[in-house]
């Protein structure tokens, strides 16, 4: 069991590491001349005008917590879904029930608008 | 054990332990350099996998197109990529001014390690496999929201406005389309009791994707809108956003966002054949289980030539029309298929081939139902605001005099 | 020292070392990553306990879901890579001193209890197991009230976090 996750941690280092020893290599290969106008931010041809960095607007984060709630409650019903066989259906329908608040509040998520794109 | 022809890289891994254990290391010393070894190979090959890939993509494309693909550097211009790999290593970097450094160039990295890290839990054949961690699917799972993050950390760093929006808008687009995804993959769950790729694979004596066909048509169209592909991709619109979140990407670093969507887009095919198709199994797969390998890769192939035909056949979405489906039409499927699949599989399983025919009979219920609803919303008629006028059609009455 | 405690240590000194960086990186995005890195820890110190399935709902919840909803919600301030001031201000001795206290009640309270000798009941081979975790969160005898409660606190969520951010109506 330990073994499984030590082989998940070397084969994330390693496959961090390949890519980024391509980069490496690549950039030892690669000409360097930096000059400020290849430099500047890459937009229409004119130059940028203020920061990059802006304020975005509330649709993004709404959507960012409708995702999370609906996350959470599916990872929560991973070991639900996994003892599925030796489930009586009283059980089985505890954990419909938790899917059907889910519905609902995407229902009220569906009937406010929320999931508009605006 | 099996004998070497029927299992050589077990047969090899049990050769090396004896040698180096002959060596006089530490049993956990020879743990750790076997690990090491599989783990340094797979990830080495699936990188290098790649090079194939956008040959065969190109090629396959051209042909949908109605070109020729490459064809020029070798036969069939298989040799094309190796000679675009070495142009792409001898570019130059361009940062551009005031980027985040760190984010900004650890973002490729992290995209390509999020699709390999799928590759450490899929099993290419019944013996031959990464690990079979008991948690695998849901790894599959996290790894999507790393390659968020690898979007999140490439739009903040690159101080340019386009490269923001896009990987703004990407973030929005990829969490969305997790949601069906992560639903449609607890029906594989509850047919199989288990949460080990492997021992999902050994449960299918039916593929999933009779027993579960809706749940298997979201997992496909969400897969492939998690990679970011035609005609999900919002994330590079070009007439929009510049290039999205790699606006200012340049030379590999650049090339790492390709290899990571091609990479993508091989992975989820050999998701859906592991999860769907039944993956190794076949025919004497279990005594030969070399065999196994053939099988996947064929189904594999299938279901990737699928995923090209839907790039390079289907125009690309609006987003809020992208958005809508996957809210107003994916999800609720999702979690409908996932309430009958709960009610109709625990009656019946006992018997094995009802079930499948009542999960079948129920799903094919719940896609009629569905696709003529969203039918009937989408063909809603629109109100006409203005008649359409022609244009540039010579009027009767202001005909040029003709000379005489 | 085992190769197990070694690991332990460089995740745990990995962890502490972004969650302080969190508490003083100057820019409020810089915070933010500083945390996915430390959540990251967080994910693996589980994995070293054999606890996968915590160790993978790390990741999905708090690095793919929580951190986004925390990045989004920093663009939605303004100034996001401005210095927001100084890191400390007067009092921080006090909030040094309180934070020690605290700490040295907890050291207290903690070594009272009998928790740290008894030895860790041993995994069963082919990892914890899911199935009764999961059973237990169905049973009437187990947790099926905070599961489902747990359902009904993040649809009330959903639907707070509709109300707030939604456009104001007129009425």
């Amino acid at each position: 069991m330990l073994s499984d996750w030590l082989y998940v941690g070397v084969f994330f280092l390693i496959a961090m590491f390949l890519p980024g020893a391509a980069i490496f290599v690549a950039g030892l290969l690669a000409p360097k001349k930096p000059n400020p106008i290849k430099n500047s931010t890459y937009e229409c041809g004119i130059e940028t005008v203020g920061s990059a960095w802006v304020q975005f607007k509330a649709q993004y984060y709404v959507y960012t917590l409708v995702f999370l709630v609906f996350d959470v409650e599916t990872v929560l019903l991973f070991p639900w879904a996994l003892a599925y066989n030796r489930l009586t259906m009283f059980a089985i329908l505890e954990g419909l029930l938790f899917v059907v608040i889910l519905l609902g509040g995407l229902l009220y998520a569906w009937r406010k608008g929320a999931l508009e794109w605006v | 054990m099996l004998p070497w022809y029927q299992d050589p890289v077990n047969f090899i891994a049990a050769w090396l332990r004896t040698v180096l254990s002959g060596w006089g290391l530490a049993p956990g010393a020879v743990d750790f350099i076997l690990t090491f070894l599989g783990a340094g190979i797979t990830a080495l090959l699936g990188m290098l996998w790649v090079i194939f890939l956008i040959w065969y993509e190109r090629k396959l494309i051209g042909r949908i197109q109605d070109r020729f693909g490459p064809n020029r550097v070798g036969p069939w211009g298989i040799f094309q990529p190796f000679a675009d790999m070495l142009k792409i290593f001898v570019k130059e970097y361009i940062t551009p001014a005031g980027a985040d450094r760190v984010p900004y160039n650890l973002a490729p990295i992290l995209s390509v390690a999020s699709v390999l890290l799928i590759w450490a839990v899929i099993p290419f054949t019944m013996t031959i496999m990464g690990v079979n961690l008991n948690v695998g699917l849901l790894l599959i799972i996290a790894s999507g929201g790393l390659s968020v993050l690898a979007v999140l950390l490439a739009g903040w760093g690159s101080n340019n406005k386009f490269a923001m929006l896009g990987g703004f808008r990407a973030v929005a687009q990829l969490i969305s389309y997790e949601v069906p995804m992560v639903v449609s993959l607890l029906i594989p769950v509850i047919l199989s009791g288990s949460l080990g790729v492997n021992d999902i694979v050994k449960a299918q004596n039916i593929p999933f994707l009779v027993t579960a066909p809706v749940a298997a048509l979201i997992f496909f169209i969400s897969s492939v809108a998690e990679s970011g592909r035609s005609p999900f991709d919002l994330v590079e619109a070009e007439s929009e956003l510049v290039a999205g979140f790699n606006t200012e990407y340049s030379g590999l670093k650049f090339g790492m966002f390709y290899v990571a969507e091609f990479l993508h887009a091989f992975t989820i095919s050999l998701l859906f054949s592991t999860l769907f198709l039944g993956g190794w199994r076949g025919p004497f797969a279990e005594q030969y289980p070399l065999l196994g390998f053939l099988y996947l890769g064929i189904k594999t192939f299938v279901v990737y030539f699928v995923v090209i035909l839907f790039r390079g056949s289907l125009p690309r979405f609006r987003i809020d029309q992208m958005m809508d489906l996957n809210w107003k039409l994916l999800t609720p499927m999702a979690l409908v298929s996932l309430i009958i699949t709960a009610l109709v599989a625990q009656p019946l399983v006992s018997l094995p081939w009802v079930q499948a025919a009542a999960l079948f009979a129920a799903n094919a219920a719940i896609l009629i139902i569905f696709m003529g609803w969203a039918g009937r919303k989408v063909s809603r008629k629109r109100p006409i605001v203005g008649r359409p006028r022609p244009l540039a059609v010579p009027h009767p009455d202001d005909h040029m005099p003709v000379e005489p | 020292m085992s190769a197990l405690q070694i690991i332990f240590l460089v995740i745990g000194a990995l962890t502490l070392a972004s969650a302080v960086m969190v508490v003083t990186a100057r820019k409020i995005m810089h915070a933010a990553l500083w945390l996915v890195l430390a959540l990251g820890g967080v994910a693996a110190v589980f994995a070293t306990l054999e606890a996968s399935f915590f160790a993978v709902m790390q990741v999905v919840v708090y690095i793919g879901a929580i951190a986004i909803l925390i990045i989004f919600a920093v663009m939605l301030t303004r100034k996001v890579m401005e210095d927001t001031g100084p890191q400390v201000n007067r009092s921080w001795p006090w909030a040094l001193l309180a934070c020690l206290g605290v700490l040295a009640g907890l050291v207290y309270l903690l070594s009272n209890w009998g928790g740290f000798l008894t030895a860790a009941r041993a995994i069963p081979e082919g990892g914890e197991n899911l199935v009764q975790f999961g059973q237990a969160l169905t049973s009437p005898s187990g947790f099926v009230v905070p599961f489902e409660v747990a359902s009904i606190l993040l649809v009330a969520a959903l639907v707070g976090a509709i109300y707030v951010a939604g456009e104001p109506r007129e009425k």
